[in-house]
């Protein structure tokens, strides 16, 4: 049986043909979700893809968080349904709460766009499961308020339960709190990330083939989670 | 309020009127008075002033511009070309593409973040209104000295808004200029670029054809933005009162832009629209009356359906808004209530304001009339603002100082002539405002957004791919150098394309088609007329000779301050093809023991070269001279020779000569060469000669061990002189001059990356890095709990004190 991957389009969506490219190269079929539809079609995943979700006029992903196709979404989280927030996705998925903390202004004010270095930090996810502990890979990051926050005590918390999925290596590109590039929620299941793997699945377009690794690690867990 | 009627407008034919204010001459009006045998109404007068201004009527630059048209080889890939919103050309069976550069150069000194945003905004309707889906941008910009305090508020804005307004349409950004110059000091140059790819039958007109189709006006309410953008703004001279002049520049909303383009691409793809037009410079005024005239048809328009952000507004303000991201359609009528669908479901306003009417009789035109809340506003026949404006031939003159400025030549000034001094200043050259790295500019911008970007800044070229299955690809350039116009303009216009050329070619692409944005002061002053026209000349033979035609473009004058003209400044665009875009060549060294072959021949040309302008502030003497038969050879042979596999890299030489070339080839991977001058280029100053010289038609290329005989064999049989000059060397470290110099990387780097994060924003940017940290943490600790809501509220407020211009962006 072919792995369905939902590919959620909101009004200013901008990455979510990149993400369904990507799907598709590691070997998915991408199912296309509509924000007002809170239909999500059997799909086995679902990936929040980067952009400007309404402009992002009121604050990232403060409205989009409130479209029908994140109420089904939230509603099957608890269920095990695996989530992969993209940038715009990733600050979507905290200010839906499905993650703690929040993604603010880059600390030095600009948008930022780089080859980015990251340090695997947990494979124990379903988006990472296919990376070492530790590898080191070159994906694209570019965002104007990519600057993960939380207080200590999330962040002590995140860091002892593993949830921590990657972190900046090399210099840190917009001032994230202990360099965090990416978490996940406490199953595992649902991971926010800053940089953009779905940039770096082909040679000819991408820095590296890294980006792979989120879309072979999917189908896998989900092989693995099949009844 | 009483509104000027056009009853009103017969019954009081002496009322005084301001048209001199809207910058009609005497004459001008006169014939407006003659050809509606009445004086104009209130709104009739604003919809000509805009219409016969220099921005839209291209009044002075027509008569030359036609060389165009007239000298351009016959192209059978040519679908749409001058005239059209944007040239169209096809570049397979099925698949067309779109390219235009434009200028928006005075509103982007006004206000510089929203002036450089709605640039973005409006090339990109442009490239919608030919029925393409936008799929990258360029930009080309040209600021004052590096070091002015102006610079420093001009050019974060410009930069800050193009990011701004493409990022968030998602478009990537594949390449452009920076260039600094003081000529340019009140008066930056903006000119964007944007590509578009269609399926060749799904070509869209801006003919307002059949009587009966419903007009209607898509995308976002109608406000006093940009009122008289064009003709106040952009169609005369800067002076003391510039900085009151901002309502007159138009505010982007990117957003809304993005749901019309998604809009306006599945109405075409559903074939539900007969015509399309992008509102721009002169909004609606032009959208009315250029689908009309294009179609011989009239339209009567009710204007009191125009959706009104300030429902106060007159009816010729409503007729000359440049309020952004909106779309004029024509539609028939059993289809109106699809379109409206459509939009509705993008969250897009669409409004029925009007219909297409019948010309009255056979042979007359039709008649653009509209009414006011039942009152006759505007009875006038479209072609008379689009087509039967003023036409002038001025007054052009060799400027005066010209013979005398020819006559003092670079070459003759004194050069570094011992390995020391050469080092100091290839150090010193490197991190010059013009030839250091971009990267603080290009990294504000998303180049990866589409996943189709194989190469982009800073490569020569920004090459797409726009077949993902069949590999079709195409690359594009944009390149002016005004120092060289300005010794002279014929030359500078061919040695711009003759660049833009050879930047794509060295991606191994096919040069087919040119578009230009022609930058210059005010055409009433006869000497930049005459720059002008040079220019123009210039262009048009080169694109001859290169059997490329221009496909449109843009002319953008009065760019001066008081009677000082910035240096004339054609920008040119050259679009190439790449049938297999994995061939594409790179221009960076990266692999070890690549043979560096020089292309090419290296004469004492350095008048007008950077060295010049930099070390000695001189600016004399007679541009390179340009030989555009071996500029095509140089491409065909990269091409060839790329297509077989002798080519790792190849990187033009323009600006600085082979040792910038040089340093960018070896920086771009961090690989080290190792080079070795000709035995005539090795004694006294030669050795500045050979790397400083900026002679054109020349490219250093890697050739792969045991490929350079092959290589070389390919040059000797065509014809190319070609001279082996050195070995990329990756564990060395550095760059080595042979008999002459050698430079760590790393010393390298510092010099050639420092100077831009110096001047605009390193230190600024840490000091705001740890503000936010504080800011953000406080105010984390001092709630409660750990609501992310908090933490981002946080962030506003420093951002608002250390960047007032900023505007909200992420992704």
């Amino acid at each position: 049986m072919t792995t369905r991957i939902g590919i959620v389009t909101f009004p200013g969506s901008l990455d979510d043909g990149d993400a369904a490219r990507a799907a598709r190269i590691g070997g998915a079929e991408v199912v296309r979700l509509w924000h007002a539809e809170s239909d999500l079609r059997q799909v086995d995943a679902v990936i929040l893809p980067g952009g400007f979700s309404y402009g992002d006029y009121l604050r990232c992903g403060a409205i989009a968080r409130f479209a029908p196709v994140m109420e089904a979404i939230t509603k099957a989280v608890p269920d095990g349904l695996p989530v992969l927030g993209i940038c715009n996705g990733f600050q979507i998925l905290c200010e839906a709460h499905l993650l703690p903390g929040a993604l603010t202004r880059n600390g030095h004010l600009h948008f930022r766009t780089r080859d980015q270095a990251l340090r695997i930090e947990s494979p124990d996810t379903a988006w990472t499961n296919a990376y070492e502990p530790g590898q080191e890979i070159i994906i694209p990051v570019k965002n104007g308020e990519g600057r993960y926050v939380a207080d200590d005590h999330t962040l002590d918390e995140l860091t002892a339960e593993g949830r921590i999925v990657a972190r900046y290596a090399g210099g840190n590109p917009n001032g994230s709190l202990r360099d965090i590039a990416a978490v996940a929620n406490e199953g595992g299941t649902v991971v926010g990330i800053m940089p953009h793997p779905e940039h770096a699945v082909e040679t000819l377009t991408g820095p590296s083939l890294d980006g792979l690794g989120f879309f072979a690690s999917i189908l896998k867990h989900l092989v693995g989670t099949q009844k | 309020m009483s509104v000027d009627t056009v009853g009103h407008a017969a019954a009081t034919p002496n009322e005084l009127q301001p048209y001199l204010e809207l910058g009609l001459s005497e004459d001008e009006y006169e014939r407006i008075r003659q050809i509606l045998d009445r004086r104009p109404t209130q709104s009739e007068l604003a919809m000509y002033s805009i219409m016969w201004s220099e921005h839209c009527s291209y009044k002075s630059s027509k008569v030359h511009l036609r060389q165009f048209a007239d000298k351009a080889p016959r192209s059978d890939r040519l679908l749409a070309g001058m005239g059209a919103n944007a040239g169209v050309v096809r570049v397979s069976d099925t698949v067309a593409v779109t390219f235009k550069v434009e200028s928006h150069n005075h509103p982007s000194f006004v206000e510089p973040y929203q002036g450089a945003a709605t640039g973005v905004g409006g090339i990109v309707r442009d490239i919608l209104a030919m029925g393409a889906r936008p799929v990258a941008v360029m930009d080309s910009l040209r600021f004052g000295a590096a070091g002015h305090p102006d610079t420093a508020r001009v050019l974060p804005g410009v930069v800050a808004g193009i990011g701004g307004y493409g990022n968030c349409l998602g478009l990537p950004n594949v390449g452009g200029e920076v260039v600094f110059d003081p000529s340019y000091q009140g008066n930056p140059l903006v000119n964007a670029l944007c590509l578009g790819v269609l399926p060749v039958d799904r070509l869209q007109s801006k003919a307002a054809s059949g009587a009966g189709n419903v007009v209607v006006l898509m995308g976002a309410k109608t406000g006093r933005d940009g009122i008289g953008g064009v003709s106040v703004l952009a169609s005369a001279t800067f002076d003391d009162e510039a900085d009151q002049r901002r309502p007159s520049v138009q505010v982007g909303d990117p957003f809304t832009e993005k749901l019309l383009i998604e809009a306006c691409l599945e109405l075409f793809e559903a074939r539900l629209v007969v015509g399309v037009q992008d509102l721009g410079g002169a909004g609606l005024t032009c959208a009315l009356t250029e689908t009309a005239a294009a179609a011989g048809t009239g339209m009567r328009v009710w204007l009191e359906r125009v959706p009104l952000r300030e429902p106060s507004m007159e009816p010729h303000e409503i007729l000359a808004s440049e309020s952004q991201e909106r779309m004029l359609l024509v539609v028939e009528p059993d289809k109106l209530d699809a379109v409206l669908k459509t939009a509705d479901k993008w969250g897009v306003l669409a409004t029925a304001i009007g219909e297409v009417t019948a010309p009255t009789a056979p042979d007359e035109p039709g008649r653009l009339a509209v009414t006011w809340r039942d009152e006759m506003v505007v009875d006038a026949p479209p072609g008379s603002l689009v087509d039967d404006g003023p036409v002038y031939a001025r007054p052009m003159r060799e400027p005066a100082d010209l013979i005398l400025l020819q006559a003092d030549r670079a070459e003759t000034l004194p050069r570094p002539a011992d390995p020391d001094a050469l080092r100091e200043t290839v150090l010193r050259m490197a991190a010059s405002p013009n030839l250091c790295d971009k990267t603080w500019v290009t990294e504000q911008y998303d180049r990866y957004v589409l996943g189709n970007t194989v190469l982009a800044q800073p490569q020569d070229a920004g090459v797409i791919r726009i077949d993902e299955r069949g590999g079709l690809g195409v690359a594009l350039s944009v390149d002016g150098n005004g120092r060289y116009a300005r010794l002279d303009p014929y030359v500078g216009a061919r040695l711009a394309l003759a660049e833009a050329y050879r930047n794509v070619a060295v991606t191994g692409a096919r040069p087919v088609a040119v578009t230009d944005c022609l930058n210059f002061g005010s055409p009433e002053d006869p000497a930049v007329m005459w720059q002008f026209a040079e220019a123009v000349r210039g262009l048009a033979e080169g694109c001859a000779e290169l059997n490329i035609p221009v496909t449109g473009g843009n002319v953008s004058f009065y760019n001066q301050t008081g009677a000082a003209a910035i240096h004339p400044t054609p920008v040119v665009g050259v679009l190439g093809v790449l049938d297999d875009v994995s061939q594409r060549v790179p221009m960076g060294f990266d692999q070890d023991g690549d043979v560096i072959i020089l292309l090419g021949e290296t004469h004492a040309e350095l008048s007008g070269s950077e060295w010049a302008w930099e070390v000695h502030g001189h600016l004399g003497g007679v541009p390179p001279q340009v030989d555009l038969a071996r500029e095509r050879l140089l491409g065909e042979v990269i091409a060839d020779a790329a297509a077989k596999g002798h080519v790792s890299s190849a990187h033009d030489l323009s600006d600085g000569g082979l040792v910038q070339a040089l340093i960018e080839s070896c920086m771009r991977r961090g690989l080290g060469a190792r080079v070795a001058l000709p035995d005539e280029f090795t004694a006294g100053s030669m050795p500045f000669l050979y790397l400083f010289s900026e002679s054109a038609g020349r490219a250093i290329v890697a050739v792969p061990r045991g490929h350079e005989k092959a290589f070389t064999a390919i040059c000797t049989e065509r014809g190319l002189p070609w001279t082996g000059i050195g070995v990329v060397d990756a564990h060395g470290g550095e760059l080595e001059i042979r008999g002459q110099f050698t430079i760590p990387l790393d010393e390298l780097r510092e010099a050639w990356s420092g100077t831009l994060p110096r001047l605009f924003g390193a230190e600024a940017s840490g000091a705001a890095l740890e503000t936010a940290d504080e800011a953000s943490e406080t105010a984390l600790e001092a709630a409660d709990e750990a609501a992310p809501e908090t933490a981002a509220e946080a962030a506003p407020e420093t951002e608002t004190a250390a960047d007032p211009e900023a505007a909200p962006e992420a992704e």
